[in-house]
């Protein structure tokens, strides 16, 4: 894949000052970009730490003031969480695998036979973040059929149109990198049908892209308030928001938990794709 | 970079097939306004490597593409083996390809790519490697099977392609200007490792280019096209000495444009009667003979009505360029010679040619 991982592009940046700075060994803005960028990696680090520290902080200290892990337990044994934790997953995978059902295939589409409809897919696929949560919601309520108006996955089918934007851009990132019509005729002419091109050989080739679409799907359907609370689905945020508790820390800590989750993922998922590379390399 | 031709030890396995017989007859394909086939038609022998060669747009990749399933013509046939195929798609048709960009897949080392087309055959896994790593030898490439495509030079990258395209038997080859995007060099190494590779296997072969060179080396026969049609089919001696068209003769080889009086079936060129080749415009008395750089003598002459304007170094020849009665004709010569014609040397030029083609004389700009 064409696609640079930060860590790779700050290497690159790395090994590219160092053979400039041991030939200009006196180059000031070399050490003037470094302060820079230092400086602004710090304000970057301090904008997202502080915050979460002291949310993590606020759930773990007891009321003396030290630090206790009460507030897990009591996050476990809170009522409809295990249940909304499943609900939420349940959500993500359907999300996952319907909007990357629907739009890999598509896109791959359009990118090979119909590159002019790609602005007008684009515009289309911005329209979930312009639309009010509300107006989507009773929309499709107003059209879906009652078995599924009566299922959990009628929000699945929602959060579908409101992930589109983001699948959208980290697909046609993705399959912009590669040489597709080539790719897929060189595997036709070697006898391959459409499924095992797009199952063996494309796939494959925009791993990143599926993995980012995949976390960012997982992000939003694990964020979402609105629309799962409006159709009355007690999600992760609507419980954080409905369950009654004489612990705030609770709701924070479940809240922190679902970041540092979704951090979590993302964070395997780079690596996992970084070591894959590296393995190739080597 | 391992460019070695293989020996026969490395093709142990591979067993010599035979190509397919190939019909285009009268294909036309359509591109909205554009006519990128026009009437096309071109017969292919088994085991025979022919060039489609042209400038860009002249139809010679639509022909190809046609060919290989992934366009379908307006109206025409392809027959390949006997079967009309134009149905068919290009999946189930056999036929391996090479392209002009790097088509490897990106995610399989050299001895995947090359299983790739064994694999959907159902070849098993062992058999499938063990082919795979034979073609890689056959090409060249044994010690590269476990690289994958960023780890391999341009032209490795091209003979990887090369044995997959190879791996599947296919009925017929098709190559795709798989030459342009490498360097001089590895072309020239490449371009004799797929003519041997061709011979020894002896499948039916179409190559487009639009580099004459490649062309002319390559080939068994070349199809020169232009504007969706075949200007003239023809082995690539034929084509140069005896090109049947204006068009022909200015696309393949350089020619010189000189204008000349006619007198019955000859021209005088240059105070030499010259017979004329093929057909001359009816009732012309004025014509242009176009002539190649090895049609005319140089001779040094202070009062010669012709004048150096232009000396190229080639290597064992010198390209020269003479100016004269408004034309410019180029002339080589041999290098070790060369040192008498200098920029505005004075000289004469003499026909050497048995026959000369001739066209209509080119308007006045």
């Amino acid at each position: 894949m064409a696609s640079l991982g930060l860590g790779e592009a700050l290497e690159g940046d790395q090994d590219f000052m160092d053979q400039y700075s041991r030939g200009n060994p006196s180059a000031p803005w070399i050490k003037r970009v470094r302060w820079g960028r230092g400086i602004a990696l710090f304000l970057a680090a301090v904008y997202f730490i502080v915050p979460f520290y002291a949310a993590m902080q606020f759930c773990l200290q007891n009321v003396n003031g030290g630090f206790s892990l009460a507030a897990f337990k009591e996050v476990g044994e809170a009522p409809g969480f295990y249940s909304a934790l499943w609900l939420s997953t349940q959500l993500a995978i359907a999300t996952m695998a319907i909007v990357l059902l629907l739009m890999v295939p598509t896109m791959i589409y359009v990118h090979l036979r119909l590159p002019r409809f790609r602005r007008v897919m684009e515009v289309i696929t911005i329209l979930p973040i312009v639309i009010p949560p509300i107006v989507l919601i009773v929309g499709v309520d107003g059209v879906a059929p009652l078995w599924l108006k009566s299922s959990q996955y009628l929000l699945a089918v929602v959060y579908v149109v409101l992930a589109m934007p983001y699948v959208y851009r980290s697909l046609d990132a993705g399959l912009g990198a590669l040489d597709l019509k080539t790719l897929v005729e060189a595997a036709r002419s070697l006898g391959s049908g459409w499924v095992s091109i797009i199952w063996r050989v494309l796939i494959p080739n925009m791993r990143s892209a599926l993995l980012s679409a995949s976390v960012l799907t997982l992000a939003l359907v694990f964020g979402e308030f609105t629309i799962a609370s409006l159709d009355g689905w007690t999600t992760i945020p609507v419980w954080i928001y409905l369950t009654p508790t004489t612990n705030p820390r609770i709701n924070t800590l479940v809240a922190m938990m679902a970041l540092f989750g979704t951090c979590v993922v993302l964070g395997l998922v780079v690596s996992l794709d970084r070591s894959r590379r590296n393995s190739r390399r080597s | 970079m391992d460019t070695q031709v293989p020996t026969t030890s490395s093709v142990s396995g591979s067993t010599p097939q035979t190509g397919a017989p190939v019909v285009l007859e009268n294909l036309t394909r359509r591109f909205g306004t554009t006519k990128a086939l026009d009437g096309f038609t071109l017969h292919i022998e088994p085991g025979e490597f022919v060039a489609l060669l042209g400038p860009s747009g002249c139809g010679k990749t639509t022909a190809l593409r046609v060919l290989a399933g992934f366009e379908r013509p307006d109206i025409g046939k392809v027959v390949v083996d006997g079967q009309d195929v134009v149905h068919i798609p290009a999946q189930k048709r056999d036929m391996g390809m090479v392209f002009q960009s790097y088509s490897l897949f990106p995610n399989m080392s050299a001895r995947d790519n090359v299983a790739f087309g064994l694999q959907l055959r159902h070849q098993r896994g062992t058999q499938r490697r063990t082919r795979a790593e034979e073609l890689l030898a056959l090409v060249g490439l044994a010690e590269h099977s476990a690289k994958y495509p960023h780890q391999l030079s341009g032209g490795q990258q091209q003979r990887v392609a090369l044995a997959r395209a190879l791996a599947i038997e296919p009925r017929v080859l098709l190559l795709d200007e798989p030459l342009s995007a490498l360097d001089a060099k590895v072309r020239a190494e490449l371009r004799d490792q797929i003519r041997a590779l061709q011979q020894r296997l002896m499948i039916t072969t179409v190559f487009v280019t639009h580099d004459q060179e490649e062309a002319l080396s390559m080939a068994d026969r070349v199809c020169v096209m232009s504007r969706g049609r075949a200007e003239q089919i023809a082995t690539p001696a034929e084509l140069y000495s005896k090109p049947s068209t204006e068009f022909v003769a200015q696309f393949v080889g350089i020619s010189s444009r000189v204008g000349v009086v006619r007198t019955g079936d000859t021209v005088s060129l240059f105070g030499r009667d010259v017979t004329i080749r093929g057909a001359a415009p009816e009732g012309a008395q004025s014509l242009d003979a176009l002539l190649r750089p090895e049609d005319v003598d140089v001779v040094v002459n202070p009062t010669g009505l012709g004048i150096i304007t232009h000396k190229s170094f080639l290597g064992a020849t010198t390209r020269l360029e003479v100016g004269i009665g408004g034309a410019a004709v180029k002339a080589d010569i041999l290098s070790s010679g060369a040192d008498v014609f200098e920029l505005g040397t004075r000289v004469d030029l003499v026909a050497n040619a048995r026959d000369v083609l001739v066209s209509a004389p080119r308007p006045a700009t």
